[in-house]
C-alpha cells in the first residue's frame, strides 16, 4: 500500500505518475489550492460527515477504477446476499460518474482486492458502501473533468460529462480512458465532495432491473455451490450429534474403502470425508455418521421455561436511557413481561464453502457476510498469518444474519489444507445447518408504564434481558471447526455490542417522547445455546415488545392506536411513515374488524437511527383451529434518498413476509441434549398457504439525504403490527412468541 | 451402473449408482445449475425439476427410476438471451431475492402452466405449497407465475418466441 495521499499527489506532480494532476481542480478540491505540494494538506475545516466508508479506506481508487479502454469497475467491501444492492452501487456510480449503468461492473467483497468493510450487517450496506461509491464516483468526475480542462486549456466549469466522456463547449470529447492514466485516482478522498443535484438524476430513483436476476432465472452459476473447479472433490462434515460432545470411535478404514473416497480427515472432535463425487461423499459421510461413538453430556436448558432460565442467569445490568420530569404523575399503571425463543436464519440453502490450500496459500470462497474478519478467524485456525489466507465472496443462499457460512468457509479452509492443490467444495447439509447454525438469541422483556389523567403516558419503564447479538468471527474461537479440531479454541468471551446502535438492546429505547423513562439493559454472558446475529438483532423483540405494549397502553387510554402513537412522537419523519401507512391502509378511528379479523398497527425507526417503517396488517383467525392468517399488509418506509425504490419495496415485502413467519411460527427446539429442530419438519415456516392476500409498499423519498439502509427495518414493526392484530382479533393478548395456532386457540378458547 | 438420461433434450450416459438422487446427477455429472440442494429430505422444493410433465423433487428421486424419461430443467427452458416465458415473468417482475429457491419455484409452475395454461390464483398457491422460499419472495412469486401464464398465452399467438421452449 502506498503513504498517505499527499505522497502520491507530490509523486504524480514531480512526474513519478504519466499524469499531472492540476491544481485548479474543481471547488470539490478547494482545500488542494492552500495546500502547494510539499506541505501536507491542512485538516478539513469540517470533519468528514457523510462519506462512508471512505472514512477508513481514503483512497478513491479503492472504490472505483477506471481503465484506459474506458471500463469502469466499481469495487465494495460489502456482500451480495440477495438484498440487490449491487444493483443500486451501480446505479449509485453510474450517475455520479455520468456513465450508462450498463457500462459498469461491480466487483465485491474480496481479501484480496476490495476495501475491509468489516460485515454486511446491520443495514449498513447503503450508508457505509453506498455512500463511499458516492463520494468516489463523484470526487473521480471532478478530478477527470480538472484534467480535461488542462489539457484543453478551458476552464473547469465550461466542460460537462456525458456517457463516459467530459464534453467541451466546442464540442470536443475525451473519453474518460483517454484522461485516465498514471494514478489519476489513486489519490485520496476530500472530506466534501461536489454531488450531483437530486433533481437531475436520471438512473438514481428508477427502479433498475437487478444485474444478477437474468442468470438465477436462467440457471447461470450464481453461487458458491455452483462452483466447479478443475479437479475439485466434494466434502462433507460429520458434526458432532450435540454441544461438546467428544468423538470417542470411528471406522475410518471402513470410511476409505468405499467407492469414490479420497479422505477421511480427523483433527480432534472434527470430522470430515471427501470424495470425487457429491453423493459418494454423503454416502461416506451417512457411514462415518454411523460408526461414530460420541460421548455426550446433557447440558441444555429447559426448552419451554427459557425465560425463566435467562432471568436466572447472572446479568451485567445498565441504564442505557434515564430521563425524570417529576410534574408528570401517572394514575393508571399497567405491566407486561413479553417473550421470545431462540429462532433460525432457516437459509434454503445450507452453508457451502469451496477451499483451495496452493502453495502455502488458502483461498476460500465463501457467502460470508465479512470477508476479513472471518479471513482473521481462519488465519487463526490454521495458526498462519493473515497474508496467507485470502477470503473471496461468492453468493450463497439469503443468510438473514450470521448462520453457518463462516463455520462452512472454516470447514473448507481446515480440509484444503489436508489436502493441498485439491479444490474442496464443502456442503452442510439440511441437519447441520438448522442444528449448528448460531440462532437469534431467546430474550425477556419487561414493561411497566403509566397513563396520567389526560391518557399520556407519564412514565415508561423498560427492562431487557438478552445475551449479545453477534458472535461472528474474527477471532478462531468463533469457528465451528477450530472448537472442534485437536489444540481447540476457546468460544470467546462474549461482549455486548454497543449503543447506539447495540445488540440486545437494540430499539430498547423508546423513540416515543415520555417525561418519565427508565431504560435497562441485562447483559447476560452465558450462552447455553449457540446464538449470533439475526436480522434485526434485538430491535425483532425489543420493536415486538414496545409497539404491542403502546397498543395495549392505548387500550387502557381508550385511544385510537395510530393517534396514540401521534400523540408521543416528534420526530416529524416518523410522524410520516405513520400517516402514510394510516391512510393507505384505510385505518380509522373506532374501527372494527369484521368477524374473526382484526388490525394492527405498528413503527419503529430502526437502531432510532436508520429507516423509518410503519406496518399496518390485517389478520384473520380461525376460531375453530386458532389458526392465524395475515389478510393483508401496508407499509411505509423512509430510507433516505431513495437509491432503487423496487430494491426498497422487494426488501420490505420479504421482511413482513419473514417476520410474520418468525412471529406466528417459529422456535428452535431442543432437549436436555440436542437441538431437536433440524428440517423443514421440525421447524416450519410460511408456506404458501399463509401468504397474504397483498403487501403494499409505500416510499417515502427523501431527495439528497443520506441513505439510511432497508434490509431489517421491517423486523420489528411487521412483528408488532402482527401481534396487535391478532390481539385484535382473538381479544386476548399474546406475549410469548411465536404467536403460534395453540396459544391463540388456547387463548381463544379460555 | 451406465444410465441413459435424457435431460432437455440431449442424451446423456451416465454412470452412476442406481440409488443416486437425480439432483447429484444434474448437478455433478451433467454439471447444470438450476437444480438447487435444499434439504435432501423433500421438504423445500429447491431441487424441483421436470420429468415428463411433472414436477418432481430431483433430491429425492433415485436415477434409477428416469431411465428413458424426459428431464427439463430451468436451463432447458430459455437462455438469458431468449427466456422462457416463464423467465421472462420473473424478470420483469423481479421475482427474486437471494433467488436460491426461484429455478424450483419456476419449475414446479411451468409444469402447472403446461397442464393448466389459466390457473386461478388459489391454484396456483396450492400448486407451489411444496416450495418454501426464505427471502419472502411470495407476492412477487405469484405475480410472476400470473404474468408467465399471460406470457405463454400470447406466446401461442406468436410462434418467434415460442422457440426457446423445449
Amino acid at each position: 500500500m502506498n503513504g498517505p495521499g499527499n505522497l502520491d499527489r507530490r509523486q504524480i506532480l514531480a512526474g513519478g505518475g504519466a499524469l499531472i494532476v492540476s491544481f485548479s481542480l474543481s471547488d470539490a478540491f478547494a482545500q488542494d489550492q492552500a495546500a502547494p505540494a510539499p506541505a501536507p494538506a491542512p485538516a478539513p475545516a469540517h470533519p468528514p460527515k457523510w462519506i462512508g466508508s471512505l472514512k477508513e479506506t481514503p483512497f478513491l481508487d479503492s472504490w472505483v477504477r477506471i481503465d484506459a479502454d474506458g471500463g469502469i469497475t466499481v469495487f465494495t467491501g460489502k456482500a451480495e446476499l440477495g438484498q440487490g444492492f449491487k444493483t443500486a452501487f451501480q446505479q449509485i456510480a453510474a450517475e455520479e460518474l455520468d456513465v450508462p449503468f450498463k457500462s459498469l461492473k461491480v466487483v465485491t467483497a474480496d481479501t484480496g482486492r476490495t476495501a475491509n468493510e468489516g460485515y454486511t450487517a446491520g443495514s449498513h450496506s447503503m450508508q457505509d458502501s453506498g455512500t463511499a461509491i458516492l463520494n468516489a464516483a463523484a470526487q473521480a468526475r471532478a478530478l477527470l473533468i480538472a484534467e480535461a480542462a488542462r489539457r484543453l486549456d478551458v476552464p473547469a466549469e465550461n466542460l460537462r460529462t456525458e456517457n463516459g466522456a467530459v464534453i467541451a463547449p466546442d464540442g470536443q470529447r475525451l473519453g474518460y480512458g483517454d484522461l485516465v492514466a498514471g494514478n489519476l485516482l489513486h489519490i485520496q478522498a476530500q472530506p466534501e465532495s461536489t454531488l450531483k443535484d437530486p433533481s437531475k438524476y436520471t438512473v438514481v430513483g428508477q427502479p433498475v432491473p437487478r444485474v444478477d436476476i437474468p442468470a438465477k432465472v436462467t440457471g447461470g452459476a450464481s453461487y458458491v455451490q455452483d462452483m466447479r473447479l478443475p479437479g475439485m472433490v466434494h466434502a462433507r462434515v460429520v458434526r458432532p450429534p450435540s454441544y461438546g460432545a467428544q468423538l470417542i470411535d470411528y471406522d475410518a478404514a471402513a470410511i476409505e474403502a468405499m467407492p469414490g473416497v479420497v479422505k477421511v480427515i480427523r483433527s480432534g472432535n472434527f470430522l470430515g470425508v471427501a470424495a470425487k463425487k457429491e453423493f459418494q461423499a454423503i454416502k461416506a459421510m451417512r457411514a462415518l455418521t454411523a460408526s461414530a461413538k460420541w460421548n455426550e453430556t446433557a447440558r441444555l436448558p429447559k426448552q419451554e421455561d427459557i425465560a425463566r432460565v435467562l432471568l436466572g442467569l447472572p446479568s451485567q445490568d445498565s441504564t442505557i436511557f434515564e430521563r425524570k420530569n417529576p410534574a408528570a404523575v401517572g394514575l393508571k399503571t399497567i405491566e407486561a413481561t413479553y417473550t421470545r425463543p431462540y429462532q433460525s436464519h432457516g437459509s434454503i440453502g445450507p452453508s457451502c464453502a469451496v477451499g483451495h490450500h496452493v502453495d502455502d496459500v488458502t483461498t476460500v470462497w465463501t457467502h460470508t457476510q465479512g470477508v476479513f474478519p472471518d479471513r482473521a478467524g481462519i488465519a487463526e485456525m490454521l495458526r498462519v498469518p493473515p497474508a496467507k489466507v485470502r477470503l473471496i465472496h461468492a453468493e450463497g443462499s439469503g443468510c438473514y444474519g450470521h448462520n453457518g457460512a463462516d463455520d462452512a468457509a472454516a470447514d473448507a479452509a481446515l480440509i484444503a489444507r489436508e489436502m493441498p492443490d485439491v479444490p474442496v467444495r464443502v456442503q452442510w447439509m439440511r441437519d447441520q445447518e438448522h442444528g449448528w447454525e448460531p440462532y437469534g438469541p431467546a430474550m425477556v422483556t419487561k414493561l411497566k408504564a403509566s397513563l396520567d389523567d389526560s391518557g399520556a403516558i407519564a412514565d415508561w419503564n423498560f427492562e431487557v434481558w438478552s445475551n449479545t447479538h453477534s458472535m461472528r468471527p474474527g477471532g478462531a474461537g468463533s469457528l465451528l471447526a477450530a472448537q472442534h479440531m485437536a489444540q481447540p479454541f476457546a468460544v470467546p468471551a462474549p461482549k455486548p455490542l454497543p449503543l447506539p446502535e447495540g445488540g440486545g438492546d437494540r430499539n430498547a429505547i423508546p423513540i416515543y417522547t415520555f417525561p418519565n423513562a427508565h431504560v435497562v439493559h441485562h447483559f447476560i454472558p452465558a450462552m447455553p445455546i449457540r446464538i449470533s446475529a439475526m436480522r434485526g438483532l434485538g430491535a425483532y423483540h425489543n420493536v415486538f415488545s414496545i409497539e404491542s405494549f403502546m397498543d395495549e397502553l392505548a387500550i387502557a387510554a381508550n385511544a385510537d392506536p395510530v393517534e396514540f402513537r401521534l400523540k408521543h412522537l416528534e420526530d416529524s419523519r416518523g410522524r410520516d411513515v405513520i400517516k402514510k401507512t394510516a391512510e393507505a391502509f384505510g385505518w380509522k378511528k373506532g374501527q372494527k374488524a369484521p368477524d374473526g379479523r382484526g388490525y394492527g398497527f405498528a413503527f419503529a425507526r430502526y437502531k432510532n437511527l436508520a429507516a423509518y417503517c410503519a406496518i399496518a396488517t390485517e389478520i384473520e383467525i380461525n376460531r375453530e383451529t386458532g389458526c392465524p392468517r395475515l389478510v393483508r399488509a401496508v407499509a411505509a418506509v423512509d430510507s433516505g434518498q431513495v437509491v432503487n425504490p423496487d430494491g426498497i419495496i422487494n426488501q420490505v415485502e420479504g421482511a413482513i413476509m419473514q417476520s410474520m413467519s418468525w412471529t406466528l411460527y417459529e422456535a428452535v427446539t431442543f432437549n436436555d441434549t440436542r437441538i431437536t429442530s433440524i428440517d423443514w419438519q421440525t421447524y416450519p415456516i410460511v408456506r404458501f398457504d399463509a401468504v397474504p392476500q397483498s403487501i403494499e409498499v409505500h416510499i417515502i423519498d427523501r431527495p439528497g439525504l443520506p441513505y439510511l439502509g432497508a434490509g431489517e427495518t421491517g423486523q420489528g414493526p411487521a412483528a408488532a403490527s402482527v401481534a396487535n392484530a391478532v390481539a385484535n382479533a382473538a381479544g386476548k393478548r399474546l406475549r410469548d412468541l411465536p404467536l403460534n395456532r395453540k396459544k391463540i386457540k388456547d387463548a381463544i378458547d379460555v | 451402473m451406465t444410465i441413459t438420461l435424457k435431460v432437455n433434450g440431449h442424451d446423456h450416459q451416465i454412470d452412476a449408482d442406481p440409488d443416486t438422487p437425480l439432483l447429484y446427477v444434474l448437478r455433478d455429472d451433467i454439471r447444470l445449475n438450476g437444480a438447487k440442494f435444499g434439504c435432501g429430505l423433500g421438504q423445500c422444493g429447491a431441487c424441483t425439476v421436470i420429468v415428463d410433465g411433472k414436477a418432481v423433487l430431483s433430491c429425492v428421486t433415485p436415477v434409477l427410476l428416469l431411465d428413458g424419461k424426459q428431464v427439463t430443467t430451468i436451463e432447458g427452458l430459455g437462455t438469458i438471451d431468449a427466456p422462457a416465458p416463464i423467465q421472462r415473468a420473473f424478470m420483469e417482475e423481479q421475482a427474486a431475492q437471494c433467488g436460491y429457491c426461484i429455478a424450483g419455484m419456476m419449475m414446479r409452475a411451468q409444469a402447472l402452466l403446461q397442464r393448466n395454461s389459466k390457473p386461478t390464483d388459489e391454484q396456483i398457491r396450492a400448486e407451489l405449497e411444496p416450495n418454501l422460499c426464505r427471502c419472502g419472495t411470495h407476492m412477487r412469486i405469484l405475480r410472476a407465475v400470473h404474468r408467465a401464464a399471460q406470457l405463454m398465452d400470447t406466446a401461442e399467438l406468436s410462434p418467434s418466441l415460442e422457440g426457446s421452449v423445449q
